[in-house]
């Protein structure tokens, strides 16, 4: 096993108030990590660390280090452009750019200075076929985006965030708002892209948690109390706030 | 004696719609008078042959693409000014003292009356840069009169942009800029336009601003540096002069139509986007 | 290559911070210039001789503008005496009673209003208004109230739309629990709606002062322009802004530095009205 990212004492506060306190965890390489909790426990903050889209939020303070490969990404002289090129993410809710299905996943390849259109439809094809969208969308790439139902347009995000061909895909409760059958499309192609990437899934389902990730950790108030492989989390967790929370006694 | 409440309840009804009514009846009488009296005067030689007879006779061409020089120039050059200022307000600060004194000066210019812009474009654009009374004193002054109007619709059109599309196109590894190049201002764009040919109509209508700065030359301006008249102006010119009351009423039914129609197409425009965010 | 993205997105900034300030360079120009040409004749002939002088005979040596200083509020007050109610009763009408689809036609053909050239209203008001004060009240036509109606209406829709955003702001609680308590209509509105949107209301007042004091080509073809004080409302007058545009053409030396003068007083009132709108009132609005 190979560390891709790694937290060293993470510490998160806006304002006075802290939302994440000395979360150390090592995510390996080409796998699916769940991040588990009630809201408020910090696994959203934990992830736009990582993608720095933290940036755009007002009075953050940072402690504690956060490393891809084994090199930080919080210094002044990452430049988060790059590094949003290496780290992509979906969204809890799925929110098409207003254009054509070709231009939603076409938007971040021509960023990179693809521009010529053989090229483009060559990555178009390839990344709706490993979101599992390709079929359904194939004759109409060039209609809105938003005609698409809300799972095709959370596997629209899905494939737009390939598209850029990064290293980790970061998805934030991406099928929170899916119906069942939507939401195993989307399981079914995470499971599929897992040796090319590696996955932080964040999730208020545990089940779904239970059912694809291969480690999964669980915050509390800011707090990683538990992380190991699923297995071991989900049938013996060392820590009985774990257990209550798998048992869905609060959440 | 104490009124029944009910029954002043209904005479207020009553005098409320009457009073709506009525103000909605002048925008139809005046409109009315302008076309039944002007209409006839109306025809293809009066749009497209020049004035003969200080305008006495002949048509309003010149005054026509005056109207069109002007207008489009100053479209020209006032977006981008003002586009980019509601940019800056918007996508690049936070409020701030720095943001509360541009706000200050784009509210007090959207207060100065059109005369008061005719007079600084006078001293100036015409005397102090020896520009003389020309299609660019004119633009130039109008430029600065349409700005305000075009920063405020635009800043109010790129805040209604949901925040979650700038977000999205930050995540997908765009700076700043492109987010605002490739997602903002299309998504801002119908209330853009608005902006845009409210200022038109405005630039169309406008009067004293221009008379002394463009001047009123009844020849076709061929340079920046030709005087030349608006529809406006030549209307202004004919009515008060006393040259033709008929002409008058047909450069007049040009002059309102044009308005008409501008103002049509940016409410348009504007329940369009309306429409689309709600 | 990163660097250069980096480099564009500042140069991108301070090219929109230019074009941000070139609003304030922009105020600052035509305050300097109108003031600068304005100021000096103050000096030299002194306040008190232009401000309160009676006489205009510019080339003659007498600034006086006291008479236009009167005449300019007279007709704004006019205006304001005769679109004040209407433009309220619209707005209330607009915000209270009128359905869905007759809102959608109000509204634009109100702004439609406000699109009229002010040469238009002028030049209809020499046609119709002022002939049928000669007729029936007398004098010549060109009078403080034949300017006064033709004011009043042009200045209905600021009057109108400002108003109407302050009464639709009024929280609906109000209206409700009004209601709740037996009110009629009339009696919600009157009592409880038109005093939580007063100071809205009275800000579109005093924009629609601003709106009717800064008028000038409806007001030149219509005020008959004379050079006194009106004793009547059957008289004529000349405003501020009627001074200005009348002489600007052909004034030279001291006197179109007098036309400057004008203009100064004039941005003056201006700028005192907007002041009291903008942060006397909508910073009551925010509280």
């Amino acid at each position: 096993m190979e560390t891709k990212i790694a937290t060293d004492k993470l510490r998160v506060s806006f304002g006075d108030l802290t939302v994440l306190k000395d979360v150390t965890i090592n995510v390996e390489k080409n796998t699916i990590t769940g991040f588990m909790g009630p809201s408020g426990s910090g696994k959203s903050t934990l992830i736009s660390v990582i993608n720095r889209m933290i940036d755009f939020e007002n009075n953050v303070k940072i402690g504690g280090d956060a490393t891809i490969d084994g090199r930080s990404i919080l210094g002044d002289n990452i430049n988060p452009i790059e590094l949003r090129r290496r780290v992509g993410t979906v969204f809890a809710v799925p929110i098409p750019l207003p254009r054509s299905i070709f231009e939603n996943i076409a938007y971040g390849p021509r960023l990179k200075g693809v521009t010529d259109r053989t090229s483009l439809h060559h990555i178009a094809e390839e990344c709706l076929k490993k979101a599992f969208l390709w079929d359904e969308v194939k004759d109409r790439l060039s209609t809105s985006a938003l005609k698409l139902s809300g799972g095709q347009q959370q596997r629209l995000c899905l494939a737009r965030t390939l598209a850029l061909k990064p290293e980790i895909i970061l998805l934030d409760e991406p099928c929170s708002g899916l119906d069942p059958i939507s939401t195993a499309k989307i399981e079914d192609a995470l499971s599929e892209l897992k040796s090319g990437y590696t996955i932080i899934l964040v999730s208020n389902n545990t089940k779904q948690i239970a059912r694809i990730s291969d480690f999964s950790a669980f915050f509390y108030l800011g707090e990683l109390i538990e992380y190991n492989t699923t297995d071991k989390v989900f049938t013996t967790p060392s820590e009985s706030k774990t257990e209550d929370y798998i048992q869905g006694k609060f959440g | 004696m104490r009124i029944n409440p009910r029954i002043t309840n209904s005479v207020v009804r009553w005098l409320l719609n009457a009073q709506a009514y009525f103000t909605v009846g002048i925008l139809i009488v005046i409109i009315a008078i302008i076309f039944v009296k002007g209409f006839p005067q109306v025809n293809f030689a009066f749009i497209l042959s020049f004035p003969q007879d200080m305008g006495r006779h002949g048509g309003i061409f010149p005054a026509i693409v005056g109207t069109i020089q002007l207008a489009l120039l100053s479209i020209l050059l006032a977006t981008p000014l003002g586009v980019g200022t509601a940019i800056f307000l918007t996508e690049y600060t936070r409020e701030s003292a720095f943001t509360k004194l541009i706000r200050f000066g784009v509210e007090s210019l959207a207060g100065i009356p059109s005369i008061l812009y005719g007079l600084f474009g006078f001293i100036f654009f015409v005397i102090k840069l020896k520009m003389g009374w020309s299609l660019l004193a004119g633009v130039l002054t109008l430029t600065i009169m349409i700005l305000p109007t075009i920063i405020r619709t635009s800043e109010e059109a790129i805040r209604s942009v949901p925040r979650q599309l700038r977000i999205v196109s930050y995540s997908l590894s765009a700076s700043k800029w492109e987010t605002i190049k490739k997602v903002v201002l299309p998504a801002a764009m119908p209330g853009i336009l608005t902006g845009i040919m409210l200022s038109i109509g405005r630039a169309v209508g406008e009067t004293a601003a221009i008379i002394f700065t463009m001047g009123s030359s009844l020849r076709l301006p061929l340079s920046l540096m030709d005087s030349g008249r608006t529809m406006a102006v030549h209307f202004y010119i004919l009515a008060r002069e006393g040259i033709s009351m008929e002409k008058a009423y047909g450069t007049a039914v040009v002059l309102v139509l044009s308005i008409l129609f501008i103002n049509i197409i940016a409410y348009y425009i504007m329940n369009k986007t309306i429409a689309r965010y709600s | 290559m990163i660097d250069r993205t980096v480099l564009k997105e500042q140069f991108v900034k301070w090219v929109l911070i230019a074009f941000a300030l070139s609003s304030l360079l922009f105020l600052f120009l035509i305050f300097a210039f109108i003031l600068g040409e304005g100021l000096p004749l103050f000096l030299k002939v002194g306040v008190k001789n232009i401000i309160f002088g009676m006489k205009w005979a510019p080339t003659k040596g007498y600034f006086g503008i006291f008479p236009m200083i009167i005449s300019s509020f007279l007709v704004t007050f006019g205006a304001l005496v005769i679109g004040a109610p209407l433009g309220l009763s619209c707005a209330i009408y607009l915000s209270e009673y009128s359905g869905k689809k007759m809102k959608m036609f109000l509204k634009p053909a109100i702004e439609l209003l406000a699109g009229i050239p002010s040469v238009v209203f002028g030049f209809l008001g020499v046609i119709y208004i002022v002939p049928i004060v000669r007729n029936y009240l007398g004098g010549s036509g060109f009078s403080l109230i034949s300017t006064s109606l033709v004011l009043g209406v042009m200045i209905l829709p600021t009057i109108i739309s400002i108003s109407f955003d302050a009464l639709v702001s009024v929280p609906k609680t109000y209206r409700e629990a009004s209601a709740a308590m037996g009110a009629t209509k009339w009696q919600t509105i009157y009592k409880v709606i038109i005093p939580s949107a007063k100071s809205g209301i009275l800000a579109s007042f005093i924009l629609g002062m601003g709106r009717a004091i800064g008028e000038t080509m409806a007001v030149i073809m219509i005020a008959g322009n004379a050079l006194k004080i009106p004793t009547s409302i059957l008289d004529p007058l000349r405003t501020l802004t009627g001074n200005i545009a009348l002489e600007l053409a052909y004034a030279t030396g001291d006197h179109r530095l007098a036309l400057f003068s004008t203009g100064v007083v004039l941005m003056l009132i201006i700028m005192i009205l907007n002041y009291i709108a903008n942060f006397g009132i909508k910073r009551k609005i925010a509280k």
